[in-house]
Order: structure tokens, then C-alpha cells, then sequence
């Protein structure tokens, strides 16, 4: 299996086709609804975000809080979807992996081939299982947002699934069922 | 006249929640692990192993079987004989607060307009008087990324059943992998718009229909053995990758509705469903 390490590089990404198995290594960072909002509008204000987009990965990811003991709580993909509309200035500002469940809209995916990014899957409804890849938790930013605030999770060998690929390739294809 | 105090019910609701986010209902379990006998598609296999394996660490480590630990939904069954003491609805809300904590699981409920501040509370709550002298519990902690997916349709009262199938297709087909499927469809049908869709989440508290906890004789017990079948041929599968289990069941209910129409509603779950029962 394809073995990949964060904060990506070119060269790698150019390797990855939709539909392949990924295990991850490195930090990514927690980012949903309402946290993209907000780098979305620090993005658009000119302002300093909380860390640096250049070449990383986010994950589509709430997670429970921690039990005593454990380093995070059951920590599986939403729906990626919904961070569509924020998704194109992400990119732009050198986002390159994002992590999530479900398809992304024909926009997103064109985007996805500009910006030489990637999109993929992990297993949906899983928290619980993907809780064993994290090593570390660092809260980032708004913390006042709960679940939604950005943290830094060190994983290894975390499990994925290539969705969109550099070539604006997409697993789901035109079907629609 | 029987009696409960209501502070009871409190560690009740508590424990139940608990209860229903780290343990998979057993029909559920077992739904899976047939389907994953009877799956060819390589890919879906291997996700529903994934999800099998998720739902075993999930009971043995005391964790959220998914991170999405739901809208608390708490359905009452009060029998019209029996005595509360105290107050209940406090109570289930105290509970629902000291379940989520304890079984450190996610605050995922904010204001809908001002969305600040999540927390634990309130859940959605219904009840229904019955004649006896207990209470029947049950919670399900409904996850929003399937609840999102909901869907009403007010038929005409000369609609053809294969439009109604056609309908409760539709909506799985739209469901798509952002439910997390395979799904658990519960439909309600009949009644008025809002109790079809009360019945539709109901529904999704009946043992599921392709499992061996189910009797085999109704009418509405056919028309879910097809719909099951149907849908599952629609190559949707495991996380939306393809394969043959697009839903593990099929949960209808019904009541009698208005000539002047026929109201039918969808309400998805995806295949986490949590639910846990207690009789007091």
C-alpha cells in the first residue's frame, strides 16, 4: 500500500490515482463548517490565519472529546460537501490534501486540478477505528467553536481512499444512480 | 398507582445514551455481518469490515461508535396509570447532559440562527400515553449528515404504490454516500404531513426487516422485502463505491390518513443506528 507523509509534495500527488489506498502519516488539521467560515473570512479580510495552509491537509472531522486515557475520542469524516462553498479559496491559498466522505461538486473538482490538490475518502461512520491512527491532539484555533475548533492530529498509517485526483478525476465519476 | 421519581429516569436516560452511542443495536450488527457474507464488490467488503471492526472497538473501549454522536432524540411511552414524581422533562434533559459528559460524547447542539456554543442539550422528545402502568425509553442519538437527507412528499390520495416506491427510491438514490450508507430507511406513511414524519423516524426503531428478529406476514412487511431488494440493485454501496448493500433495511409504519391525500416520508439512518430501550 502507497505510504504518504504531510505537509505534501508535488511530486507525490502527481503519483495518486482515484480509487488507490493511502495510508497517511503526519499532521493534519481538523477544519468543519463553522471553522471555515472563519478562514474564509480572514482569507478575504487579508488577515493572518491561524496556521499556514501552504502545502497541508485537512480533515472533514469533529471528533468526540477524549476519554480519560485515550489521546482523542471516536474522530471519523463528515460530509464534505457542505465545505464546498469555502473550498476554492482554501486552495488557492496552497491547500493541497482534504479529507472528508461524500462527493464534491464539478466546481470543486475543476479547482481540485488547478490548484494540484487531492480529495480523499476515509471511512465514513468509523470514528471510533480511525481514533487508533491519531498519536497526538493539539487545539489550534476557536476553541469556542467546540467540536469545530481547528486541531492539529498527528497521525500514522491513516487510512484513505484517493477520491479526486490531480487530474480532476473522480471516483464517483457522473454517476448519480 | 405506580410510582417513579423522576431523578430516576434522570440516570436512566443517562445510562441509555450511553448505551446506545457505544454499543451497536444487536439487529444492526448482525445485518452487517450477513451482508458482508453475501457482498462481492472488493471494495465494499473491505468497508464493511471496517465497520464491523469500528462497531467491536467501539463496545470494548467504551468509545462513540461515530464521532457525529446525534441530535438526542428521547421517545416516551407513558403508561396513563403510572405517577411521575417530579418533573420529567427536566429530568430526561439533566440526563441527556450527564450522558454526554460522562460518555464523552461530542456537544453538537447550538441555536439554529446563531449557532454559538454547542452543547449537550436539549433533545427532541415525544410522547405518547398508552394503557398501562409503565414507561417505555427509548433514545436514539440521530446523526445529521443522514438526518440531513429527509424528505416528505405529499402524495395525491389516487397515487399508484409504484409511485410511492418510486419516491422512497429516490430519496436513497439522492441519500447518496453523504448518509453513510448502507442505510436504514424508515418511511412513514399516512396521517398528516408532520405525523408521517414523526413515524418515519419511529420507524427506524423497529427491529430491521432482513433480519431473523422480524415476523414475516403483513402487507407493509412485503412492501419492505421489495423496496430492500430494490434499492439494494441500485450499485449505490458502502460509502457510495458500488457494491450490493445500499441499505441493511427497510422500516415502514403506517396510519390512517385523509381521502384527500396521502402524506409519505422518508427519514434516512445511516448504518450507525444507536437506539436503546429500557421498560420501567
Amino acid at each position: 500500500m502507497l505510504k504518504l507523509n504531510t505537509p505534501l509534495k508535488e511530486e507525490e500527488i502527481l503519483k495518486l490515482k482515484i480509487g488507490q489506498y493511502v495510508l497517511l502519516t503526519g499532521k493534519i488539521y481538523t477544519l468543519r463548517d463553522q471553522a471555515h467560515k472563519r478562514i474564509f473570512e480572514t482569507i478575504k479580510g487579508g488577515e493572518a490565519l491561524p496556521f499556514d495552509l501552504k502545502n497541508q491537509v485537512i480533515y472533514y472531522c469533529g471528533p468526540t472529546p477524549h476519554p480519560k486515557g485515550k489521546i482523542i475520542g471516536s474522530c471519523g469524516p463528515t460530509t464534505a460537501s457542505r465545505m464546498d462553498k469555502f473550498t476554492n479559496l482554501l486552495l488557492k491559498a496552497g491547500l493541497k490534501g482534504m479529507i472528508g466522505k461524500g462527493r464534491r461538486s464539478e466546481e470543486i473538482i475543476k479547482a481540485i486540478k488547478k490548484y494540484k490538490a487531492v480529495y480523499f475518502l476515509t471511512y465514513a461512520g468509523c470514528g471510533a477505528l480511525l481514533s487508533k491512527y491519531v498519536r497526538k491532539k493539539i487545539p489550534i484555533a476557536y476553541l469556542d467553536l467546540g467540536p469545530e475548533a481547528i486541531y492539529q492530529l498527528e497521525v500514522r498509517d491513516f487510512p484513505l481512499i484517493v477520491a479526486v485526483d490531480i487530474e480532476g478525476r473522480d471516483i464517483y465519476g457522473k454517476k448519480r444512480w | 398507582m405506580r410510582v417513579i421519581e423522576a431523578e430516576k429516569i434522570k440516570d436512566v436516560v443517562s445510562r441509555l445514551f450511553i448505551e446506545a452511542n457505544t454499543i451497536l443495536r444487536d439487529d444492526v450488527l448482525e445485518a452487517l455481518k450477513d451482508v458482508l457474507k453475501k457482498e462481492k464488490n472488493k471494495m465494499a467488503k473491505d468497508i464493511l469490515s471496517a465497520i464491523i471492526k469500528n462497531a467491536s472497538i467501539a463496545k470494548k473501549e467504551g468509545l462513540a461508535i461515530c464521532q457525529d454522536t446525534g441530535l438526542p432524540v428521547v421517545f416516551l411511552e407513558i403508561g396513563q396509570d403510572l405517577k411521575i414524581m417530579g418533573d420529567l422533562y427536566r429530568a430526561i434533559q439533566e440526563g441527556v447532559k450527564q450522558g454526554y459528559k460522562r460518555g464523552y460524547l461530542r456537544n453538537s447542539i447550538v441555536e439554529p440562527i446563531l449557532r454559538k456554543t454547542p452543547r449537550f442539550d436539549p433533545a427532541v422528545i415525544y410522547t405518547e400515553m398508552i394503557k398501562c402502568d409503565r414507561l417505555k425509553i427509548t433514545v436514539l442519538p440521530k446523526g445529521f449528515g443522514c438526518e440531513n437527507k429527509t424528505k416528505l412528499k405529499m402524495f395525491n390520495p389516487t397515487a399508484s404504490i409504484e409511485e410511492i416506491k418510486k419516491f422512497i427510491i429516490d430519496t436513497v438514490r439522492e441519500a447518496g454516500p453523504d448518509a453513510c450508507p448502507p442505510f436504514v430507511v424508515g418511511v412513514g406513511i399516512g396521517g398528516t404531513a408532520d405525523y408521517a414524519c414523526f413515524l418515519a423516524k419511529k420507524a427506524l426503531l423497529k427491529k430491521i426487516s432482513n433480519s431473523k428478529f422480524q415476523i414475516p406476514n403483513s402487507q407493509i412487511f412485503k412492501l419492505e422485502r421489495e423496496l430492500l431488494k430494490e434499492i439494494n440493485k441500485l450499485n449505490i454501496g458502502p460509502m457510495g463505491l458500488g457494491g450490493g448493500t445500499t441499505v441493511l433495511g427497510v422500516n415502514i409504519l403506517t396510519y390512517p390518513t385523509h381521502i384527500a391525500g396521502l402524506p409519505v416520508a422518508v427519514n434516512i439512518s445511516c448504518h450507525a443506528l444507536r437506539t436503546a430501550t429500557i421498560f420501567l
